[in-house]
Order: C-alpha cells, then sequence, then structure tokens
C-alpha cells in the first residue's frame, strides 16, 4: 500500500454533530468518572519508558521463585512473557485451550512483523514508526504506549533472529525488509508468507526449554473460565479440563491475560475456531473495564462466503491488490455472467473511479465499505448466500499480460495456490473473488502503561488489551505489539507489582474462591440440564448474523438500535432454549462453546452500545452519521478524543462509561484523505 | 451429494471404541471436510446423539491442530491439512473411513482426538536456542548465507500436526524431529547446541514410544508441508556425530 497524504484537521462546523445527537447512547449506559493512566511517566516521550524501566522496583532474584505467575495464552504475547518471566525465575504456570501451545492463532499471521531498524537507510526511525502507527490508529491510542512499541520494536528482531527464526534474507546474508501495509519505508521483516508462523515457534520453543528447567508448567486443553478477586487483586484461575471436565483452582500472586480478540463475536472472521473472548469477559464482569469494543478492523481480500455450511474466513494478503484489479460488473443482468465474458465497458472498477488517486490501494477500511455498497446495490457476484451475491472481482488479467504468468507466479503463487484449494477455481484463468472478513480487534480490555487492568494484579497483553493500535492497525503491527508486550514490556512492568509480594497465601476454602468455583460448577450445570431444542452453533451463526449486519463495515444509529433489541432477545432465548449434548465429566465440544457463545452475546450488547456512543467515524469504525459530503470518514476530535473504558455494572444494569482522554504531546492530530 | 461416514467413536481413553456409520445427504463440493463434519454433528445434535469429537482451530492449513486418517490417509488424499481438504475431492456416494491417528506414542482422547503431547516434549528435550530475552546480539552481527536460511525456513515450516507419525508403519516421529535438527542445524546460532539437541531429543522420541525410521518414507508423502525425507538423513548424521564427539 502506498502511503497517505495528510490534510490538516479543519473543522467543519457543518458536518460536527449537532448537539441533540451529541449521546446517541443516551439511556443505555450510565456516565461515570474520568479515568487516567496513572503509571506513563511525564517528560520527552523518548525517555518515558527508560524512566518507568529504572522506577519500577526491582524483585530479588532469591523472591521471583516464590511468586507464582499464571498467564493465560500461549501466543506471541503469552507465550513470550511465560518464557521471560520464566527465565528470570518466576514459578509460571501456563495455560492454553489448544492440545499444545504451539496451536495458538499467531500462527496464522502472514506478512510479517515491523521494527525501527532503518536497515534501508530509507529514513525510518523509532519517531516514525511512532508517527505511522497513531496516523494509523487515527489518533485513537495512547502516545506513551506507542512509542514504546516503537522503541522495543528494534530488540525483537534481534532476540528472533538469535532463537533461530529463519527470516528472509538478502544475499550477502543481511536481513531482507519489504515496505507493508500504508507506510512508505521498508521496515517489515518477513519469512515468505508465514511469519507469524515462525515467530510463534520461535516463542514455542523458548517457553517448552523453561518447561524443561521447570520454571514454567503447561497446562493444554485448559480453558480459563474465572479469574478469582481476593480482597480487590487477582489471584487466580478457575479452569477446566477440557479433557477430564475438571473444574480446578489455580492460585498465584499475579494473573496475566494474553487470550487473542474476540473477532469470532461476528460467528465468520479469520480467526481460529476456538478463539474467544471468555477469559477477557469474565475479567471484565469481575472488575476489569473493557475499551473501545466497537473498534474491529475488517480486511478486504478474504475468500467469500460459500454457503451457510461456511464455518470460517480465510484472509488473503493484502499484498494481493498491488496488481490485481477489482471490479463488479455495471449491470446487475451480468452478475452471473462468466466475468470473462464481460466486456471491459461493461466492468465497474470502482475504486479505481472513485478513488483516482489510490485506486486499488485504498486503506483497508475504504476497500471493505465500498465492496459491502457495490453488494448491496445488487452487483457482488459468485454463488448467493442467502438471497444475495458476497462477492467482487480482484482480477489479475491486465497483471498477466504485464509481467506474465511467471511474474505472477513468482509474485503470488502459494496465494493462488490457496485460492486455487478453497475455491476450486484457478485464479491464473478467470478473476478471483474476494470479499471483506473481520481480522482484527483493536478494541479489548483496558490498561495502564504497565500493562495492568483496571483490577489489581491482573495484566493484559497482545491483541487482548487495547492500548496500542486505536481504531485501527497498521499492517504488520500485530505481531510487533505481542511480542513488545510479551518478550520486553511486560517483564518489566510486572515486576514493579510483584515487589510486594509474595501476598499472603489464599485458601482453596477462602470464599472469593468458592464462589468463583461455583459460578463455573453453575453455568456448566445449566447448559447441560437446559435441554433445549436449538443447538449453540445456531445462536453463534445468529448472532454473527447480527453483528455484521449492525455493527459490521458501516454502523447507524437506527442499526444499533435494533442490534442491541435483536441481541437482548437472542440472549434470553439462548438461557432458556440451547441444547447442549453430553456430559461435564468428559471431553464435551459443544460444553465449551456454549460458555463462549455465552460471553460473546453480552461482549456483542457491549460492543454495539460502545458505537453507538461513538458518534463519529474513525479508523476501522464507520458512522453512517459522520461523514463528509463526498462520503467519507469525519472524525469529531472535539467531542470523541477518548478511550471509552466501560465497567460491568450487573446484569441487568447498562454499563459505565469511564473516559480517559487522550493527548498528545508528541504529534499533532490530522484529519486523512484519500482521493 | 450423499456419503457414507464411516467413523471410530471411543467415549474416552479407558473405553473400547468401534466404527459407526452415518449417512449424510446435501453435501456440497465446496464445504471443507470438517465444514462436512460440522453438518454431521449438526444433525447428531438435533436427533440428540453425541456429535463427534474432533480437533481443528485455525482451519487454514497452519496451526497443526487438525487431522484425522482419511481411507487410510493421513490427512486424506491430498496434500494439505485436513481442514484445507475439501469435499470436491469426494464424489456423490462415496464411502470415507474416518479414524483417529493411529501411533502407540498418540493415545485416544476421544472420538477422533488424540494426545500429542509427546511432540511438546521431544522440543522440550533440546528442540530450541538457549538465548534468554534481552541478552541477543544485534540481528545483523551474524550474516546467514541466503541459501542456507532458505533451507532452515523450508523444513522449519513443519506444523507439528502428527500426520508423519500416523502415517508411518513404524510410528515414529524422526520427520517431525529430523525438521526440527535440520531448520536449527543449518543456522549459526544452532551450533553450539547441535550436539547435545539431537542426542536428548533423539532420547525422548524412543522414551516417548515412537519408532525407529527404517526409511519407509511415507511420513513425508503425507506431510501436508511436504517436509523432504532427507531431514532424517541430517538426523542420524548430527546423532552420528555428536556419538563420535563422545556425547
Amino acid at each position: 500500500m502506498t502511503d497517505m497524504p495528510d490534510t490538516t484537521l479543519t473543522s467543519d462546523p457543518s458536518h460536527d454533530a449537532p448537539a441533540d445527537h451529541g449521546d446517541d447512547a443516551a439511556g443505555y449506559y450510565t456516565p461515570g468518572a474520568p479515568i487516567a493512566d496513572t503509571k506513563a511517566p511525564g517528560g520527552p516521550i523518548d525517555e518515558r519508558w527508560q524512566t518507568r524501566k529504572f522506577e519500577a522496583r526491582l524483585v530479588n532474584p532469591s523472591n521471583r521463585r516464590k511468586l507464582d505467575v499464571i498467564i493465560v495464552g500461549t501466543g506471541l504475547a503469552g507465550g513470550a512473557a511465560a518464557a521471560t518471566l520464566g527465565e528470570a525465575g518466576y514459578n509460571v504456570k501456563s495455560f492454553c485451550y489448544q492440545d499444545s501451545p504451539r496451536r495458538a492463532h499467531s500462527i496464522a499471521a502472514q506478512g510479517g512483523i515491523n521494527a525501527a531498524k532503518n536497515y534501508k537507510e530509507d529514513g525510518d526511525s523509532v519517531h516514525r514508526l511512532f508517527y505511522d502507527t497513531v496516523k494509523g490508529g487515527d489518533y485513537r491510542s495512547r502516545e506513551s504506549n506507542v512509542y514504546r512499541l516503537a522503541e522495543v520494536s528494534t530488540n525483537i528482531i534481534d532476540q528472533c533472529v538469535a532463537q533461530g527464526v529463519p527470516f528472509a534474507r538478502e544475499y550477502g546474508g543481511l536481513l531482507d525488509n519489504r515496505s507493508f501495509g500504508g507506510v512508505q519505508v521498508s521496515r517489515t521483516f518477513y519469512a515468505r508468507g508465514q511469519t507469524g508462523q515462525q515467530l510463534l515457534i520461535g516463542a514455542y520453543q523458548a517457553m517448552e526449554r523453561q518447561v524443561a528447567a521447570g520454571t514454567v508448567e503447561q497446562f493444554t486443553r485448559h480453558e480459563m473460565l474465572e479469574v478469582i478477586i481476593v480482597e480487590g487483586k487477582a489471584r487466580g484461575i478457575i479452569a477446566r479440563d477440557l479433557v477430564t471436565g475438571e473444574i480446578e483452582t489455580h492460585l498465584a500472586d499475579v494473573v496475566v491475560l494474553a487470550t487473542g480478540g474476540y473477532g469470532n463475536v461476528f460467528f465468520l472472521s479469520t480467526n481460529a475456531m476456538g478463539s474467544n473472548v471468555t477469559a477477557a469477559w469474565r475479567a471484565h464482569r469481575k472488575g476489569a473495564y473493557m475499551a473501545n469494543p466497537c473498534y474491529t478492523q475488517i480486511h478486504p481480500t478474504c475468500i467469500p462466503v460459500t454457503g451457510a455450511h461456511q464455518s470460517k474466513l480465510t484472509l488473503m494478503s493484502e499484498s494481493l491488490r498491488n496488481d490485481g484489479r477489482i471490479w463488479v460488473p455495471k449491470n446487475k443482468a451480468d452478475c452471473d455472467k462468466d466475468p470473462r465474458d464481460i466486456p471491459e465497458e461493461d466492468r465497474d472498477y470502482y475504486l479505481e473511479r472513485i478513488y483516482p488517486s489510490f485506486g486499488n490501494l485504498v486503506p483497508r477500511d475504504i476497500a471493505s465499505r465500498a465492496a459491502k455498497n457495490v453488494c448491496d446495490d445488487g452487483r457482488g457476484v459468485g454463488p448467493e448466500v442467502e438471497g444475495v451475491r458476497r462477492g467482487v472481482y480482484l482480477d489479475f488479467s491486465s497483471a498477466i499480460e504485464r509481467l506474465g504468468v511467471d511474474g505472477i507466479e513468482e509474485k503470488y503463487d502459494n496465494l493462488f495456490d490457496m485460492y486455487a484449494r478453497i475455491t476450486g477455481e484457478n485464479p491464473y484463468e478467470t478473476p478471483m473473488r474476494i470479499y471483506p472478513a473481520v481480522h482484527y480487534v483493536m478494541g479489548g480490555l483496558w490498561v495502564d502503561y504497565d500493562l495492568q487492568s483496571s483490577i489489581p494484579g491482573l495484566f493484559v497483553t497482545g491483541e487482548a488489551n487495547f492500548s496500542d493500535h486505536g481504531a485501527n492497525r497498521l499492517g504488520a503491527s500485530a505481531l510487533m505489539q505481542g511480542l513488545a508486550d510479551g518478550y520486553f514490556v511486560l517483564p518489566h512492568t510486572i515486576r514493579d507489582y510483584l515487589a510486594d509480594g509474595p501476598f499472603e497465601k489464599v485458601d482453596e476454602s477462602h470464599p472469593a474462591v468458592v464462589e468463583a468455583k461455583q459460578a463455573v460448577q453453575d453455568r456448566v450445570t445449566h447448559f447441560l440440564s437446559t435441554k433445549g431444542t436449538r443447538s449453540v452453533d445456531s445462536y453463534h451463526r445468529e448472532l454473527g448474523n447480527i453483528m455484521w449486519e449492525y455493527c459490521g463495515m458501516e454502523r447507524t444509529e437506527d442499526g444499533l438500535k435494533k442490534a442491541i433489541d435483536l441481541i437482548r432477545t437472542l440472549k434470553d432465548d439462548f438461557w432458556r432454549n440451547v441444547k447442549v449434548l453430553g456430559t461435564a465429566e468428559s471431553l464435551n465440544q459443544s460444553l465449551e462453546r456454549a460458555g463462549r457463545v455465552a460471553d460473546f452475546i453480552e461482549l456483542g450488547e457491549l460492543m454495539c452500545i460502545d458505537a453507538l456512543n461513538r458518534r463519529e467515524s474513525c479508523g476501522g469504525h464507520f458512522r453512517g452519521e459522520s461523514q463528509t459530503e463526498d462520503g467519507e470518514a469525519l472524525r469529531h476530535d472535539d467531542q470523541f478524543a477518548y478511550v471509552a473504558a466501560w465497567e460491568f455494572a450487573g446484569d441487568d444494569e447498562p454499563p459505565v462509561l469511564h473516559k480517559e482522554e487522550l493527548v498528545y504531546t508528541a504529534i499533532e492530530m490530522k484529519q486523512r484523505s484519500y482521493k | 451429494m450423499k456419503v457414507t461416514l464411516k467413523i471410530w467413536r471411543q467415549p474416552d481413553a479407558a473405553s473400547k471404541g468401534a466404527m459407526h456409520t452415518y449417512e449424510l445427504d446435501g453435501v456440497s463440493e465446496d464445504m471443507s471436510f470438517l465444514e462436512m463434519l460440522d453438518v454431521l454433528n449438526e444433525q447428531l445434535n438435533g436427533k440428540g446423539e453425541d456429535p463427534v469429537a474432533f480437533d481443528s482451530d485455525c482451519r487454514e492449513g497452519i496451526c497443526g491442530m487438525c487431522g484425522l486418517m482419511i481411507n487410510g490417509e493421513a490427512h486424506g488424499p491430498e496434500v494439505t491439512t485436513t481442514c484445507q481438504l475439501h469435499m470436491r475431492s469426494f464424489k456423490d456416494g462415496d464411502e470415507i473411513v474416518i479414524e483417529p491417528w493411529r501411533a502407540d506414542a498418540f493415545p485416544v482422547v476421544k472420538d477422533l482426538v488424540v494426545d500429542r503431547g509427546a511432540l511438546d516434549r521431544i522440543i522440550q528435550a533440546g528442540g530450541y536456542i538457549s538465548v534468554n530475552t534481552g541478552s541477543a546480539p544485534e540481528a545483523h552481527s551474524v550474516p546467514v548465507p541466503r541459501d542456507d536460511a532458505l533451507r532452515a525456513f523450508n523444513v522449519a515450516t513443519c506444523i507439528g500436526c502428527g500426520a508423519c507419525v500416523a502415517a508411518c508403519p513404524n510410528g515414529s516421529a524422526s520427520l517431525f524431529m529430523g525438521a526440527k535438527i535440520t531448520h536449527l542445524g543449518e543456522l549459526p546460532q544452532g551450533q553450539p547446541e547441535r550436539d547435545t539437541r539431537v542426542v536428548d531429543m533423539v532420547a525422548q522420541h524412543d522414551h516417548e514410544g515412537f519408532g525407529g525410521c527404517t526409511n519407509i518414507g511415507e511420513c513425508t508423502a503425507a506431510c501436508p508441508k511436504e517436509i523432504p525425507l532427507d531431514v532424517i538423513s541430517r538426523l542420524n548424521w548430527d546423532l552420528h556425530q555428536a556419538m563420535r564427539h563422545g556425547h
């Protein structure tokens, strides 16, 4: 992708939300006290992390083995943290729901990992990576956190190379870089299209080394179902052994959630089948604030849905847009024709038409929304699913003419193969069909600069937290954040908290433990005894449809209010009518999914409330009511330059909104333009 | 299309299992193999029968969680993972036999789900480079010839699914182990521990109950990532060298 020019924000009052629309979500929430990050030191932005590392108290090496650390999740953020804290000598317990830590969904990331190494001497720097990330996040991230991310990015590459991660190299033996995701410098390190896999295996091996050393104990096929809070502090988790069904108590001095994103609230997404929000949501219900839950990234180049059986969506690298041209037929009557029979003059290359300067390379959210609009207009292509064709052509015929089949093969062979395997069509002969899919969530549990949530002793890392990507994430930055948090940030900040430990021992008979365990037991019993008529998956699909329709690429006040009503009805029905077979004392995949879907339903409602409250368009969040005269996203910095941190107030109570004001000292806020 | 499924059902590790037959209609060729099983499970659930347990997670061929013996072949008739196999590889009226991975070192957990913890333990024995976080030198301080890096990458693509073990008549994990030995052994960073790595990993492999390699080659034929058989030669060479060095 190419870079986008800035136009300095000129606030046009005619587009500002009228005062009577200032609070769309009135009645859906309770206003709460403002919050602030109290951990980031003041002073120049490039000195804050050094200062914080110095001020964070140390833990004597002989005390570390007396400190128990629970880490839930074994992706980049969790696996790297487990390895690092194990090496430091803490007593680590690591949990994952998969059969091995190496399965975590970080493994599926394709493109690469950014780092401000400036190996290409093309003007990159820590400050430029910081600037690009804040700008890419549409000025909705916290600048101290982002600066630190850029700062430690270089250490990540050193660490991974030393671990044996086989990054792509040049003939001279030095590391290769490419340009990626909307920036003008080449700072992305990669291992063919499998960078996430290679980085995860590096973290996994480092963690397994600590398992052998006895500092990390791994619990596979275990799912965290509750957090234990004692005297206001996170002191452990309740986990279910997914094989035996046993509900186990694990106590510790500190708990880390590295549990990934919640894109599966949409049912169909590029996430893994098991990716879920349960750990984060259970923590939210116990007091951890959920920040900006509506910020969702929708990726424009995924393989379209083929039918009602679809279980997940597969992403193809958006590098395809560098050579492919996106179009749909001008006439609805042509939509079921062989695309090769549709003459040039009957094709609508809509991105090139609407955005002449950027054409097919407009940012992800714009490309995605444009695809939805043409399909809603009845000009989509491919199979009809529930009465609508949801696909657009990505056509390589002119690139093949220009570069030859060999040229295309060299650049995209593995993607073309993947496409052919999934669709049964040969993209060298007929245009690919693509459609947007949910890919990543920028929202997540609120954390301070130390990555600590609003519950003392509960830390949150990686995609599960909210802090670094604002309203939209740049390509190749998810891997960077996961590893930054796991290897280089959390191990320093967590010690300041642990310096007060070991904390007073908690007994399994403590009322807070008994209550948490009972709550898990009650839910399991409820699902198995409901004996309703509808399967868990059918609820999940329905929830996904609601979210995609009303809280997807374009959100409106009316749509979101409708969605909230629909979700509340669905929730009520789910708890009365779900059908889960089998027993609690064995591997029971329906039972596992029931708990996850129950939490997705509650999260979905909060996402809609958050989206309803934010009557502006920013990053991945597009509100129909907030656009320029020519249909572009319009931010309202005067009203919404804050993090929306939501507090759970009870099952039948509206959530409480705490606002964290975003202050930029090292960067100027600008409005973007792509025309 | 319509298919007849013969599926291994086993309630848990302690119970005896048996093949059960299910007829499934309305299968579309665009379905992935696992989506076809999802449809079966929705129907079983509707009828009040316990759904078939099987593992899968990413469903894009990279996490290594899925893996079934399909008509006697690990991951079925195509060179890919079970999740990337599509029903267009079958035809109307086909009978499809579905079993879990078969190997002593992979005990059945339930139905088609097996325990592959032994593979983690082989990695724990030595499948890493010992470098603590923060102690790494600057990434460009050690250049790696491009071809070495590429060879390392090509075998580092192993997804740890266990198909090689399931396909091997001896139930050997030599291809899995050889891939890791080769990945780390191709890189300068992997040299200091090269001898101990191979000795410790092989000892763990044998301790777990995996069989020995007799160069049959079923492993590489079944491997969805096409890990070549010569990684086992590399494994044997490294083991031989380590023993000469007195390990």
